[in-house]
């Protein structure tokens, strides 16, 4: 591994002061459990690292009925799901924030690193998807907000510019009768990176009959995570049932572009795209209905 | 034959002596080892999976400040052409040179081309970015039938077929076609009532042992070697390191340390004669050299993909009358795939008297293939025991009864040649037949849609005995100093205590084991072949009437009376009126002809082949492929368990590995000859979740060979998995897999869905 500078910014003016100077030389380690393994297998390179764990607004986790949640970019794993308020107002994130790592890895790994690492893989990007998070994002010239489905440029690469750092998501409060979900789809039943993922909300009609709001976002089936808008708004207004499942789940697949690699064939993930996305729904009904 | 059966220390469970150290930490594995003035190096690989290479310029790399030696194909003398048994397969100096260092051509993604020695670790890594290596990138073989064709690029250029025993005459990629025949095949096939024949295609796989191999060495001024290092076989790797580097075998000093798993991918050096060569180079200082899991998986030996043809005929009663095998094994970069021992196993469980195996050694552009528990055997078993499991469907018999009908007994002529002697394979069968599990119903299923399989198969291994030494010393306080010579990878030292303390009428805590190397203890075969707790048990059960021997003449002074008047009961020894125990007697060997110490050396016989028969339940999930092991029993003639926790152990491994090998992995290469996925995240071993409680059933028929009836135990529960996972799966979706490994996207392609 070559030698790097470690700098612990205090503030975010501090960080995005370093992050403009020296642009792609600097590194941001939140939790470090995708950066240290990337720097250390060459994969990338830093001349300084800056870590941000120190920095207030990054660790800020707070709920309000009115605003929704707030959840700092370098908060890590372990207090998302480990707030029992917010276990049950967000069942969705939690099963992303649960099957991240082991529990080692969820001490240290964050929703920010997860984020900004990009990976088409990454096991939180569905589901921010699918809950409408935004990202704020400071810089230099003060701060402004993203909508997640906008974030990703491509494997690994976010549309952050120099001198950005992403502070935080905003994530609106749980409407009624709603339930989300997040399931991935491994060969194995741990330690993998999902072949095809979906991520999942809906919002069913007062007597739980009908839906009336959906949102459906799938991962590893493109260069990015892919929201499917059609395919949610397919949905809205449809019985809840097997029948509009499954033609969501087929416009899901229909949207999915993937690629083969060591990991899946492209026919595999596009059959996988309907399935996951089926089973996600699922489960999202029956939270949305309990 | 000792004369009574009747143990007191065999058969229990008692702690193993390198156990506390383990678990806490403190033991010392390869890559522990510290010296003063250590060197760390690193090691340069070719990015090509086959191509000439034109020249290795070092200056730039040498003049950076803090490397103190550089390596490359120039540091090593041309290496004899001998073959010789090594390990579990046979060695080519001249190759096995090659392999560890590169001279004019790249064979492999990840071969070795140059190696720096530096201050730490850092500067090693950036030293080799400075080794400049003109390629000449050339067409890679990366797949058995292609590199069979005529019309392929050709590996190694020198290499001629060895046809049926003759020389072929043009450049191939065929190393050789070996041909095993059994009565009259072709007239057999006529007259068979059911026929069924079938492909099989499987992947490259890697043993996956948790410690990387690595090797820390000093060349001294005097021209001695010593190296430290995890090897399942420090004899042979100190024969490796004087051959390649030309050093007399006594200037040679292999210390084994503690290991971390080899499974067989550690019976040869990789690493060790790189750090000596770079010690000597660097003023002699002692040099450390380890490997990250990508170079495990790149340049380490993996275990053959390949590919068979399995075709079996049975007349209207059951009886399997004819049976053929077609069978090609990559053996990678050069020659030596485990082709041999595949083509003994695959029919190695039945009797027919009508056989023929056509198998084939094949070189292609992938690291040399190495030994992996029962080398070649468990694609071999998945074939036969897929077709088998298909006859009996065929004909309507039950897959347990079809083996039963069909399975060897003593006196029966393996397909290869032998002919078995007092084997157990049938009492594997009716402990499955009998057993809680195969008459339970099967599991139901955990989600709607899912459904559920029930699998058997069975599985064959041959057994080794070989060579071991040990020695023992008499301490005053009655306990023994126990020095053996076989790498622990298990529990071994333990289960030869054991058989030490039982020869001598000891407790088995009196036994003070230790592991020795090959300047303190006579010469060890490997840690292979399933053959350390039957051969050096041999050695300790000798070791064991030595001391006795001794002993009685300490008595005999004692008393004034001869030694062969001295009787020996257990720990007692009595003369008429007169007793003592050891204990006691090793108080007073001083008043009685001086201290005791002891030494064996044998050339040990008469290792049984063993036999398992295992049952799974699979869950299917249709939609996706994926597959759950719900329920998994197996059974095993392991002759005698010394220790049946080890027992038990080797057996959940074995099945564990080759469930693993049934399920997921595989090396995937791109079209290039790149490995892609040289990590334990994409090279996909079950972990803990993926797996039930492996249920195991020892059954005992004692080795009449063995003074303690000793079976090998460790390779023959690695056989069966895959073959028993397809017939469950077969049994769940009515789907026969012709393919390994049985992922998800293999499962769907097979049901059709992709
Ligand atoms: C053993 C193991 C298991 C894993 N399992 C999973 C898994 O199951 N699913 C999964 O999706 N991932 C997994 N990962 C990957 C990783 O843990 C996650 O992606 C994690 O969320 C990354 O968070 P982090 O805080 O550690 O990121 P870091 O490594 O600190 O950062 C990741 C990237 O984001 C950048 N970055 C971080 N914070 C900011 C910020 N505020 N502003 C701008 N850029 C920023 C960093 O510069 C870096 O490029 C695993 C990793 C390991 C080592």
């Amino acid at each position: 591994m070559q030698a790097f500078s470690y700098v612990s910014a205090k503030s975010v003016s501090e960080a995005s002061a370093i992050l403009a100077q020296e642009g792609d030389n600097a590194k941001v380690l939140s939790g470090g459990t995708d950066i240290i393994v990337q720097l250390r297998e060459g994969r990338r390179s830093a001349h300084v690292v800056v870590d941000v764990k120190a920095i207030p607004e990054l660790n800020e986790l707070s709920y309000d009925a009115a605003a929704g949640l707030t959840i700092g970019a370098a908060v890590p794993m372990h207090r998302i799901y480990g707030d029992a308020k917010l276990a049950a107002l967000y069942p969705g994130l939690m099963d992303s924030a649960t099957l991240i790592g082991g529990t080692a890895i969820q001490g240290r790994a964050t929703l920010g690193g997860n984020v900004c690492t990009a990976s088409p893989a990454g096991d939180a990007l569905p589901t921010l998807i699918a809950l409408n998070a935004r990202c704020v994002v400071a810089s230099a010239n003060g701060t402004r907000e993203i909508a997640i489905e906008n974030f990703f440029a491509g494997p690994g690469r976010t549309v952050l510019q120099k001198g950005d750092l992403l502070v935080a998501f905003k994530l609106p409060a749980p409407q009624p009768n709603s339930g989300a979900a997040y399931l991935r789809f491994i060969p194995r039943n741990e330690m993998d990176i999902a072949v095809v993922s979906a991520g999942v909300s809906v919002q069913l009609s007062a007597d739980k009959s009908t839906f009336i709001a959906a949102r459906i976002a799938l991962g590893a089936v493109a260069p990015t995570p892919l929201f499917v808008p059609e395919a949610g708004a397919a949905l809205i207004g449809q019985p809840v049932g097997a029948v509009a499942v499954n033609a969501a789940a087929e416009i899901a697949k229909a949207a999915a572009r993937p690629i083969s690699d060591m990991r899946g064939s492209a026919e595999q993930r596009k059959h996988l795209s309907a399935v996951m996305t089926k089973r996600t729904l699922e489960i999202a009904i029956e939270r949305a209905r309990a | 034959m000792i004369e009574t059966q009747e143990f007191k220390v065999i058969g229990t469970r008692p702690i193993r002596p390198d156990g506390i150290d383990k678990v806490t930490g403190r033991a010392q594995y390869g890559a522990d080892i510290k010296l003063q003035g250590l060197l760390y190096g690193r090691v340069l690989r070719s990015p090509h999976a086959h191509a000439r290479i034109r020249s290795v310029d070092v200056s730039a790399a040498e003049k950076l400040p803090g490397v103190k030696a550089v390596i490359t194909g120039r540091d090593f003398p041309a290496a004899s052409n001998e073959t010789v048994h090594a390990g579990e397969g046979v060695v080519n100096f001249s190759y096995l040179s090659e392999n560890l260092m590169a001279q004019t051509r790249a064979l492999y993604h990840g071969h070795v081309v140059a190696a720096v020695a530096a201050v730490d670790v850092h500067i090693a890594e950036e030293a080799l970015k400075l080794i400049k290596v003109d390629y000449e990138v050339l067409t890679p073989v990366l797949d058995v039938i292609e590199a069979m064709r005529d019309d392929s690029p050709v590996v190694l250029q020198e290499v001629r077929t060895d046809e049926l025993g003759e020389k072929g005459t043009k450049p191939t990629n065929i190393a050789s076609h070996g041909r095993h025949d059994l009565g009259d095949v072709d007239k057999a096939f006529a007259n068979a009532a059911v026929i069924v024949e079938r492909e099989f295609v499987t992947g490259t796989v890697h043993q996956g042992y948790i410690e990387p191999q690595n090797g820390t060495a000093i060349s001294s001024m005097d021209g001695s070697i010593t190296a430290w290092t995890s090897t399942q076989s420090a004899w042979d790797e100190r024969r490796e390191i004087s051959e390649v580097l030309k050093v007399p075998l006594a200037m040679v000093r292999v210390i084994p340390m503690e290991i971390g798993g080899g499974f067989g991918g550690k019976l040869n050096a990789y690493l060790e004669p790189l750090a000596a060569a770079l010690s000597r180079k660097a003023g002699h200082q002692p040099v450390k050299l380890t490997m990250s899991r990508d170079e495990v998986l790149k340049a380490t030996g993996p275990t053959s993909a390949s590919v068979m043809r399995v075709k079996m005929g049975a007349d209207k009663s059951g009886r399997i009358i004819a049976a053929y095998a077609w069978m090609a094994y990559e053996a990678g970069a050069f020659p030596g795939s485990p082709i041999g021992a595949g083509a003994a196993v695959i029919f190695g469980p039945y009797r027919f008297e009508n056989a023929r195996i056509d198998y084939y050694d094949v070189i292609v552009n992938k690291p040399k293939a190495q030994a992996y528990r029962a080398p070649g055997g468990t694609n071999a078993a998945y074939a036969a025991e897929v077709v088998v499991n298909d006859l009996a469907e065929k004909l309507g018999i039950d897959p347990l009864e079809m083996r039963l009908k069909n399975g060897a007994r003593q006196g029966d002529r393996r397909a290869d040649g032998p002919t078995y002697g007092p084997i157990a394979y049938l009492e594997t069968i009716e402990a499955i037949k009998v057993s809680a599990h195969y008459n339970s119903p099967k599991p139901a299923p955990s989600r709607l849609g899912n459904k559920v399989g029930r699998g058997v198969a069975s599985g064959y291994w041959g057994n080794w005995d070989g060579r071991s030494s040990a020695s023992a010393v008499i301490n005053s306080d009655g306990r023994v100093s126990y020095l053996e010579g076989s790498t622990d990878i298990g529990g071994l030292r333990a289960s030869l205590a054991m058989q030490l303390a039982e020869t001598i009428g000891l407790k088995y805590e009196d036994i003070r084991p230790m592991m020795g190397d090959t300047q303190t203890v006579g010469f060890n075969d490997a840690t292979g072949g399933s053959r350390s707790t039957y051969g050096s048990g041999m050695a300790a059960h000798r070791l064991g009437l030595k001391i006795i021997a001794e002993m009685q003449k300490h008595a005999a002074a004692l008393w004034d009376v001869q030694p062969e008047q001295v009787n020996v009961k257990g720990d007692v020894y009595s003369c008429g009126e007169k007793a003592i125990t050891f204990k006691e007697l090793a108080g007073q060997l001083d008043e009685t002809g001086g201290p005791i110490s002891v030494s064996v050396s044998l050339d040990t016989k008469g290792a049984l082949p063993t036999f398992a028969t295992q049952v799974v339940d699979v869950e299917v999930d249709v939609e996706t492929g994926k597959l759950q092991i719900l329920r998994y029993t197996a059974a095993q003639d392991v002759g005698r368990a010394i220790h049946p926790s080890y027992v038990e152990g080797q057996i959940q491994g074995g099945v564990v590995q080759g469930l693993g090998w049934a399920m997921h992995e595989e090396y995937v290469y791109d079209k290039d000859g790149h490995l892609l996925n040289g990590s334990l995240l994409d090279y996909r071993m079950p972990t803990a979740l993926d797996m039930p409680m492996i249920d195991t059933i020892l059954v005992e028929v004692p080795n009449p060979n063995h003074p303690f009836g000793v079976k090998g135990v460790g390779e023959v529960p690695i056989v069966p998995p895959a073959g028993a996972l397809a017939n469950a799966i077969y049994d769940a979706i009515g789907v026969r897999m012709n393919v390994l490994p049985m992922n998800p996207r293999n499962v769907l392609k097979a049901i059709g869905t992709i």
